[in-house]
């Protein structure tokens, strides 16, 4: 293929180093380029986040209210203490501050309007652009909203936060992977607008079920039985419930190790479909708009 | 050596039917039905190294399937094709390295960054250099006139301030093979030419190959050799540009301006016996159409003398109307019994 390649462009002189070492040096210097822009995008944009910081406070505040009308005089729930529940409840919140995304409605749009066509004459990954777009994201979201987040909810409610730095490094590193598993699952919801035609729908109800099922409103162990050794096979504790249960210092030990071990394994399933979505894609890609 | 080999090219696309009515709608919520629509049907060409080529058709003719199957975006249904020595959508990330792809109405820019950004960004997507990258940027940033733009953003750039930028977004890796998807729609006639004139000097200097689809012929016409014409998925015309006017300009027409009134009657007295066809707008103004074998001074030596001419126009039948007439009919053969019937069109046209 090289052969070919060299007689179809006889006019490059050597301009492209599309091969070998240099050239996936390159590349990596783009897909580092798309966080750094993304980044930069989003800081121009910074005052929009201020509001975001007063929304999450909010979000805490009607969290931690009703929780502690729930608590009356009693001691413990699901075996959470009502100090425990303060600190899962603040905990969750500012960690959806970084993790959450909008890549499904990104890429739903792309494809939509037709602008994917775009993404694919150009020699990248476009999963992969759109995974270090959020990551841009992510890392804007943690320092201009999680970060001056926590220290107002901190200051506000009685949240007990670890002194530990393992517990920190700990929940920095399950963190990543809760932003790396619910971007996933954003991917994953975006990629099926491929398959049908107004995704809408399902982006709101994935909205709704991360919410709910990864523990950020309630719980997991709140919730029935049946439904909670359900939830127990479904990546979205992965999300929140289980990072927030290491933090607020009811899982400890090698207990933590084994809920680092559930979020490494969730991702990796997950890239499989993601995966095979994009294949897929490709033999269904319907560019709207002519 | 082809740059670009098509051969059975077809591409059907699954459309959703959704059904009249409330009662459809819930039919459509258990069991949809699809029709299958095929956008382009077993076409086949091939164009040589260094040739530009223009791919002209109605609205949803399938132009622009062609040009997305050419590049990689789309899976074809049917057929083979080869794009500088590649299969598009088997290796689509070592093929893209080798085209250029500028879409009219999309753009490849990221809207909230720099110019220069993008530039530097694409420069690292396709894996140039940093001095091959400096050269070729020099040159294209010299060329088209950009100093100035670089460093703003490109959401304040005008459109064709854009599309300018668009162009070198898609030439930076030096592309061999540049597909051009109506690249100058909404553009205005100063600009129009100035990317017509650089895409002719691109070819010139690198030998860079050009399919390019439009509706403004005068690209067409500035730019390509060869045309290829589409109508409802199928080739209805190949070859050059020359021949297709020829094949199809059936005649000239004439208008004339009168100081004093005259009538139709009369004109047509005046040249009893030639195969023209006359009509007239009023008392002062009519025209007459004269087939290409006859000679215009011929028909004018007998008007001229009789009547009161204020002024004389001679028009050539141009591209815009040929191909007009192409479409309408729907083939470029010209069976000898459509022209009676294709010169009534005209007249039609024309009134």
């Amino acid at each position: 293929m090289s052969e070919k390649l060299a007689t179809a462009v006889p006019s490059s002189g050597g301009s492209r180093g599309g091969s070998g070492e240099n050239g996936r040096r390159l590349l990596l210097g783009a897909y580092f380029d798309f966080i750094r822009i993304r980044f930069l995008t989003m800081l121009a944009y910074r005052v929009n986040y201020y509001s975001g910081i007063l929304i999450y406070t909010l979000n805490i505040g009607v969290n931690y209210f009703t929780w502690r009308a729930i608590y009356g005089d009693g001691e413990s729930l699901g075996g959470f203490t009502g100090a425990q529940m303060t600190t899962y409840v603040a905990v969750s919140w500012m960690a959806r501050a970084f993790y959450f995304n909008n890549l499904d409605r990104e890429i739903s749009t792309d494809i939509r309007d037709g602008s994917i066509a775009i993404q694919f004459i150009r020699p990248y990954n476009y999963v992969l652009v759109k995974m270090m777009q959020g990551l841009g994201e992510g890392l804007f979201r943690f320092m201009m909203l999680m970060i001056p987040g926590m220290v107002i909810a901190t200051l506000l409610f009685p949240v007990q936060l670890p002194t530990e730095p393992s517990a920190w490094a700990g929940f920095l590193v399950m963190l990543f992977f809760s932003f790396l598993i619910s971007s996933q699952i954003n991917i994953i919801t975006g990629l099926s607008a491929f398959f049908v035609e107004n995704n809408e729908g399902m982006m709101r109800m994935k909205r709704v079920v991360v919410d709910l099922f990864s523990g950020l409103i309630v719980p997991i162990t709140l919730f029935p039985d049946w439904l909670s050794s359900v939830l127990k096979v479904l990546p979205f504790q992965a999300i929140t419930y289980l990072p927030g249960s290491v933090f607020t210092g009811r899982v400890q030990g090698v207990g933590i190790w084994n809920v680092l071990g559930i979020q490494v394994i969730w991702f990796l399933i997950l890239l499989i479909p993601i995966v095979w979505l994009n294949h897929a894609a490709r033999q269904r890609l319907f560019v709207q708009g002519g | 050596m082809n740059a670009i080999q098509v051969q059975d090219l077809r591409k059907t696309f699954k459309v959703q039917k959704n059904r009249e009515g409330l009662k459809g709608a819930f039919a459509d919520l258990f069991k949809r039905q699809y029709s299958e629509v095929t956008a382009v049907k077993d076409i086949s060409f091939s164009i040589p190294e260094g040739e530009i080529c223009g791919y002209i058709g109605e609205n949803g003719a399938g132009k622009s399937t062609t040009i997305k199957m050419l590049t990689g975006i789309l899976v074809p249904t049917a057929g083979s094709l080869t794009v500088g020595g590649f299969v598009p959508y088997e290796e689509r990330e070592k093929f893209v390295q080798n085209i250029g792809v500028v879409f009219g109405q999309r753009s490849q820019l990221w809207w909230d960054i720099g110019v220069i950004e993008s530039f530097q960004l694409l420069r690292k997507v396709y894996r140039v250099s940093e001095q091959d990258f400096k050269k070729r940027l020099d040159e294209l940033v010299e060329r088209l006139e950009l100093q100035d733009l670089l460093n703003r953003p490109v959401r304040k750039l005008s459109l064709g301030q854009r599309m300018r930028c668009e162009l070198v977004a898609a030439l930076l890796h030096n592309p061999s093979i540049l597909f051009l998807d109506e690249p100058t729609i909404g553009l205005d006639i100063v600009v129009k030419s100035e990317i017509r004139e650089f895409l002719k000097d691109m070819n010139r200097e690198h030998g860079t190959t050009i399919l390019l689809t439009t509706h403004d012929l005068q690209d067409i016409e500035a730019l390509c050799s060869r045309v290829i014409m589409l109508d409802d998925g199928r080739i209805i015309y190949d070859g050059g540009l020359d021949d297709l006017k020829q094949r199809w300009g059936t005649g000239r027409e004439v208008q004339f301006q009168f100081g004093t009134a005259t009538k139709l009657q009369q004109l047509i007295g005046w040249t009893e016996g030639m195969p023209v066809t006359w009509t007239a707008e009023n008392e002062l103004a009519a025209k007459v159409w004269i087939p290409l074998e006859l000679n215009v001074s011929d028909v004018l030596g007998r008007v001229v003398g009789q009547a009161d001419i204020t002024d004389i126009k001679i028009i050539e039948t141009n591209t815009d109307d040929i191909v007009r007439s192409i479409y309408q009919s729907g083939s470029a053969e010209k069976p000898e019994e459509r022209i009676a019937a294709l010169s009534d069109e005209k007249e039609v046209i024309h009134v």
